[in-house]
């Protein structure tokens, strides 16, 4: 007779998670966070018809990433609790917070109770009546669930996005701004290279709209897209030539200096000037550069 | 998770059937006592007219118990999705269930989907929930809608009537169903003109619900003194619109100011003018 192989818990679990956790790894990150209007949700996707960003419910959005088939089978399923919720109930009574916990319970089982783990990743947002009531959740392969401040990135390189989305990223963003950050994010783990250049045939982009009422979820495509990606463009054209208009000033400054009797009042000033227009955050203005001398 | 298709009621059937609008009463209940039925309260009429690329749904705002007056402002015309509208006369509480599963059914559809059906696919779907409150209509709890919508292929108007075993059966022009409907149908016989502009068509349905108001008891005309107006929707290519208070009761005053010269209303010519 023979024995089956011992494999203690631990083990078997810290396999199933290295397992998803590639699987997850592999793919490209989306980017989820909120601006002035609402939540917008952006990912890298070639295709028109197999979407990573989907409606829940009036005030509910869904993204994912990982695998489509398992992903998409959570999304139906996420649909039918929302619908037969406003349905039994009101249509108010359906929350991103229910509906984060149902999927973080469907995948937690998923994963303890399965060979193969889920290999995906879930954002849940909601927008509230006031900009302060709206909600983020990320939900991990293993069902635990984290309520997430402003913006979130998960899947693929979700550090490095989520670190260059940290930067850009402040309350009360308008939505050319916002997509900007998201841009600049995604672009994130090509890290020095040059950005690839974005077409808005390779994007997925959709918004939670709180200026709209009953269903608040609507993708931003072809025209409107591309007029998104040339606001984008043209701020981020706009801090690049602030940047070097700094550069010039420093240079200028720095021919000057022998002159000056105390050159080291001028090295500080420099410091947070030329590292916050090098970043391209001056979205909304290179304000800093006339203020350079003294 | 897993299961196949995109349909809320089927899913519902599946999952807990007591919800599903039509298994109220349930199955095996013997037919109710006539006088109970008589007296929940019964929404009455409603009225659907085609227009320049579009169609206009209307309904008056009575519901009654048997010779009583149930509630002056109740709404009988829905959005059922963006694309749509619905109405319905029959038993009130049955109805506004049977109204929210569909929107529920359009909306499910269209989010599993990530299409929205077809005119006809959303016609022939309210034709078998009709059918599936049969059960129910045979009790006398009967729920009758009228559909209407945005045909985007033919760039037009559509509209589509039932009976208590379903249909649906496509209606020309103009149509109107409850109990006021005979006159109702009489009147924007006269007054309806092919491809009339939104405003005309609106206007010829709230003088049509003011015809059935004059010869039905239980369909409610304008109520100049509590300020309550029909409900009236357009569905065109911008979609479906319920229009403000404000502007109903604009074509209400319009209507009632006309009667007060002539009560009948306006009158069709009695010769062809060739």
């Amino acid at each position: 007779m023979s024995m089956p192989f011992y494999v203690s818990p631990e083990q078997s679990m810290r396999d199933k998670a290295d397992y998803a956790r590639k699987g997850i790894a592999r793919g490209r990150s989306c980017v989820a966070l909120k601006y002035a209007g609402g939540i917008l949700m952006v990912a890298p996707n070639p295709s028109r018809a197999l979407h990573k960003i989907s409606e829940i419910y009036d005030r509910i959005a869904f993204a994912a990433v990982g695998r489509y088939n398992e992903y998409e089978n959570l999304r139906k399923a996420g649909v039918t609790y929302a619908d037969i919720t406003g349905y039994q109930y009101d249509r108010v009574d359906v929350t991103a917070r229910g509906i984060a916990n149902w999927y973080a319970q469907a995948l937690g089982t998923i994963f303890t109770e399965s060979n193969k783990p889920f290999e995906v990743e879930i954002v849940v947002a909601e927008i509230g009546l006031r900009a302060a009531d709206d909600q983020i959740y990320r939900i991990t392969f293993d069902g635990s669930v984290s309520d997430e401040p402003g913006f979130v990135a998960f899947g693929g390189q979700a550090e490095q996005v989520s670190a260059a989305l940290k930067e850009r990223y402040r309350e009360g963003l308008s939505l050319a701004e916002a997509f900007g950050a998201a841009l600049a994010a995604l672009a994130a783990p090509s890290n020095g290279e040059q950005r690839p250049d974005v077409v808005a045939a390779q994007l997925e982009v959709a918004v939670l709209d709180r200026a709209r009422d009953h269903r608040t979820f609507r993708r931003i495509r072809a025209a409107r897209l591309e007029e998104l990606i040339g606001e984008v463009r043209a701020a981020d054209q706009k801090a690049a030539e602030a940047a070097k208009a700094a550069e010039a000033a420093e240079a200028a400054e720095a021919a000057e200096t022998p002159a000056e009797p105390e050159p080291a009042d001028s090295e500080p000033s420099v410091g947070p000037d030329a590292s916050g227009s090098d970043r391209g955050s001056g979205l909304e203005g290179g304000g800093d550069t006339p203020s350079s001398p003294l | 998770m897993g299961r196949q298709g995109s349909s809320f009621a089927d899913f519902l059937a599946s999952y807990s059937p007591d919800l599903l609008p039509g298994r109220m009463p349930a199955p095996g209940v013997p037919a109710g006592d006539g006088q109970v039925i008589r007296d929940l309260p019964h929404a009455t009429t409603i009225v659907a007219a085609s227009c320049e690329r579009g169609v206009v749904l209307a309904g008056d705002r009575r519901a009654t118990s048997g010779s009583m007056i149930a509630k002056r402002d109740v709404d009988k015309v829905f959005r059922s999705d963006e694309y749509s509208a619905i109405g319905y006369s029959g038993t009130g509480s049955m109805g506004m269930d049977f109204i929210r599963a569909f929107q529920v059914e359009l909306e499910h559809y269209e989010k599993m989907e990530g299409r929205s059906l077809s005119l006809e696919g959303k016609a022939n779907r309210l034709a078998w929930m009709v059918r599936s409150n049969l059960a129910a209509a045979m009790q006398g709890f009967i729920v009758v809608p009228l559909f209407v919508g945005y045909d985007e292929d033919a760039d037009r108007g559509r509209i589509f009537s039932y009976d208590p075993l379903g249909g649906p059966y496509e209606e020309h022009r103009f149509f109107s169903i409850g109990s006021g409907s005979v006159f109702a149908r009489g009147s924007l016989k006269k007054l309806f003109v092919d491809d009339m502009p939104v405003r005309d068509a609106v206007l010829a349905c709230v003088q049509a619900l003011y015809d059935a108001a004059d010869d039905d008891s239980a369909t409610g005309g304008p109520d100049l003194t509590r300020r309550i107006f029909p409900v009236i929707a357009t569905v065109t290519a911008d979609g479906f619109r319920r229009l403000s208070e404000a502007e109903s009761e604009d074509y209400a005053e319009q209507v009632v100011q006309g009667r007060m010269s002539a009560p009948d209303g306006p009158q069709a010519p009695l010769r062809d003018a060739g």
